[in-house]
């Protein structure tokens, strides 16, 4: 069942935390929610839920209008940031809480529900504790039961709000692999949300970037890194800095320096240079090579950071450099740009 | 730097910063002691001892007094009516000011504790101007269905909701705005009516600060003597509540009636004793639970 977000508008008094967001989540598919906070993406995925309702626009669950249902009938699974388990009941008894308050018709047997509870705590891979209560789970623990009680109502779709977001490094990474394998053996169409770029990169099939209640780009993780749509998803996505520059007759020029880059495509005007710290190399002033002054030199995992202070208005650049070359701070230097893109200034994204 | 100096610094620099000096906690310790012997322990051991002064004979004779039963079953009567409103009360209140946002949410907590800073008997005689028999709305009540509010039970069960209204709200109100909304998003989430997300995931987690201000809430509801003496009308046997039987038997000047007094005196100072005894109890009993529904996450 695919879910489509429709024009959708979301305003908490006068502010809007959604701005006419569209959204073809495709059925089975692995969707990750990309943003600063405040970028309006969990408020997104509060509205697929059901727990807030849009101020205009439609949420259709497949052919059907689920923005007219209350998030009860939607048959969603949510799982929390702090996993909101109950505290009073034991593991059980939580995961097996959406069968127990279905109206007695469609309400399975006790000792059903039992069994259910224990299928789905052996595949969250927590079997044998089935009596425990959460406060003598650890936090991975916590999360992975606040899944298996998600997916016990059979949801016809799973929503995660920030899952991992309360949980150290370590498991963290464990449990994004376990998450992406659960996904692939129950097919669950599965939305979640992450402030963290490797996060989203590494689970999702595609990933929406948000920002400032807008979708600033959907794609695969490959197309949001490779042609990222606007300078706020480059920069968003992976390390990068951004030079201010004037395109001419498809010339670029830094200041007054001519580039050695074309940019046919690009109309005549202000724009920015993007790019990432790998895609620069560091050399003797020249021409083509933008001109800059070494600030900051500092050793990270396996190679050199340099910070090259450009231009007349110090302009900060980051590099990466292999860690046999040590230039001095206060040299001055010439940066050769190998990858890039230019957005011209105020681009119909921005 | 000196010799003379040196001791000094280095006891200084070996202390906790949050630990005084064995003199300053000797004095706090000893200066909290003796307020709370003289201001609470002794006026107690007063009240049972004068209470005893004649022998327990004497002391449980009180009870063969109509007057005497009839107080204590008013007042038993009035805090089982006016415990359970503001037991709906509060946690309607509780509710609404931790779980939601609107307009005017901070002038309801002021005014949940209003309660609190008016005296007794203001509201005493508010109801009386409010609701006496000479007023619109009382005189109605009065003429058309002979209920009676002031100088009557009625009149009696209102002041002591009224003065008895923060207890449980206040219990409930910060550790439900701690708590937030996630656990009632879960239930919803999964399917559970508000009724049965309210039955299951809210009232288990605020049980225990429920059963406190319920704890506290009776005891003063049976002790409150300003409202209830203004509204009352003091009619033997008929609208004198403990506290207010107290007074009156004290008012006698008679020997015997100065033991009845501090009698019922000392069955209100242990039932007080009681509630402290079971809320420490239940504490220690259930510390593990109320960490786990305090903690949160």
């Amino acid at each position: 069942m695919d879910i489509s977000i429709v024009d959708v508008r979301k305003e908490f008094g006068r502010y809007p935390a959604l701005n006419d967001v569209s959204l073809t989540i495709r059925s089975g598919e692995l969707i990750a929610l990309l943003g600063p906070s405040g970028s309006g993406k969990t408020t997104l995925l509060r509205l697929i839920a059901g727990l807030e309702m849009p101020t205009a626009g439609t949420v259709l669950f497949g052919d059907e209008d689920a923005s007219r249902k209350t998030v009860q009938e939607r048959n969603v699974g949510f799982v929390f940031q702090h996993y909101a388990l109950f505290r009073h009941m034991t593991v059980a008894e939580n995961i097996g809480f959406g069968l127990r308050v279905r109206p007695r018709a469609r309400r399975p047997a006790r000792a059903e529900i039992r069994s259910r509870a224990v299928q789905l705590l052996d595949l969250v891979q927590l079997s044998g504790l089935e009596d425990r209560f959460p406060a003598q789970l650890s936090g991975g623990q916590r999360q992975r039961v606040a899944l298996a009680r998600a997916l016990a109502i059979d949801p016809r779709v799973l929503l995660l709000d920030e899952p991992f977001g309360a949980l150290d490094a370590q498991v963290r990474r464990e449990l994004r692999r376990w998450l992406r394998e659960l996904h692939d053996k129950t097919g669950h169409t599965t939305v979640f949300v992450t402030h963290d770029q490797e996060e989203a990169i590494e689970l999702a099939d595609r990933v929406v970037v948000m920002s400032q209640g807008r979708i600033e780009q959907i794609g695969s993780a490959d197309e949001i890194y490779d042609s990222p749509a606007s300078p706020f998803v480059f920069s968003f996505i992976g390390e990068s800095s951004a030079l201010p520059v004037v395109v001419r007759g498809g010339r670029v020029a830094f200041e007054d320096t001519d580039l050695a880059i074309s940019a046919a495509d690009i109309a005549d005007g202000p724009a920015r240079l993007c790019v990432r710290p790998h895609d620069v190399d560091l050399g003797e002033p020249g021409p083509g090579r933008v001109p800059g002054r070494v600030s900051l030199v500092r050793r990270s995992g396996a190679g050199r950071r340099v910070e090259v202070v450009a231009g007349k208005d110090a302009h900060r650049v980051e590099i990466e450099i292999p860690p046999d070359l040590s230039p001095s701070v206060g040299s001055t230097v010439g940066l050769g740009v190998r990858r890039w893109r230019l957005f011209p200034e105020r681009a119909p994204a921005a | 730097m000196s010799d003379a100096n040196a001791p000094r610094v280095r006891r200084r620099a070996l202390r906790d910063a949050t630990t005084e000096s064995p003199a300053v906690r000797r004095l706090l310790i000893g200066l909290t002691i003796a307020i709370l012997a003289l201001l609470l322990v002794m006026p107690l051991v007063a009240v049972f001892s004068q209470a005893l002064r004649l022998g327990l004979d004497q002391a449980l004779a009180t009870f063969q007094d109509p007057d005497a039963m009839d107080a204590v079953l008013l007042t038993l009567l009035v805090a089982a009516i006016a415990v359970p409103c503001n037991l709906v009360f509060g946690v309607a209140a509780a509710w609404a000011v931790a779980k939601y946002r609107f307009p005017g949410r901070a002038f309801l907590v002021t005014l949940i504790d209003l309660p609190f800073s008016v005296s007794p008997v203001v509201a005493g005689m508010v109801y009386i101007i409010l609701l006496g028999p000479f007023t619109p709305i009382g005189g109605w009540l009065l003429e058309d269905f002979n209920i009676r509010i002031i100088f009557a039970v009625p009149g009696i069960v209102l002041a002591t909701i009224f003065v008895t209204f923060p207890f449980i709200a206040r219990e409930l109100i910060p550790l439900m705005q701690e708590q937030g909304t996630g656990d009632e998003e879960a239930a919803l989430s999964l399917g559970a009516s508000g009724l049965r997300t309210f039955w299951h995931t809210t009232l288990p987690n605020v049980k225990w600060a429920l059963l406190y201000g319920v704890l506290l809430c009776n005891a003063r509801a049976m002790g409150e003597f300003g409202a209830v003496a203004v509204i009352s009308g003091k009619l033997r046997g008929e609208t004198v509540t403990m506290p207010l039987q107290i007074e009156l038997y004290y008012q006698e000047f008679r020997a015997s009636a100065l033991v009845a007094a501090f009698t019922m005196a000392a069955v209100l100072a242990g039932l007080a004793l009681i509630t402290l005894i079971i809320k420490t109890w239940l504490e220690w009993r259930y510390a593990d639970q109320l960490a786990a529904t305090r903690g949160g996450h």
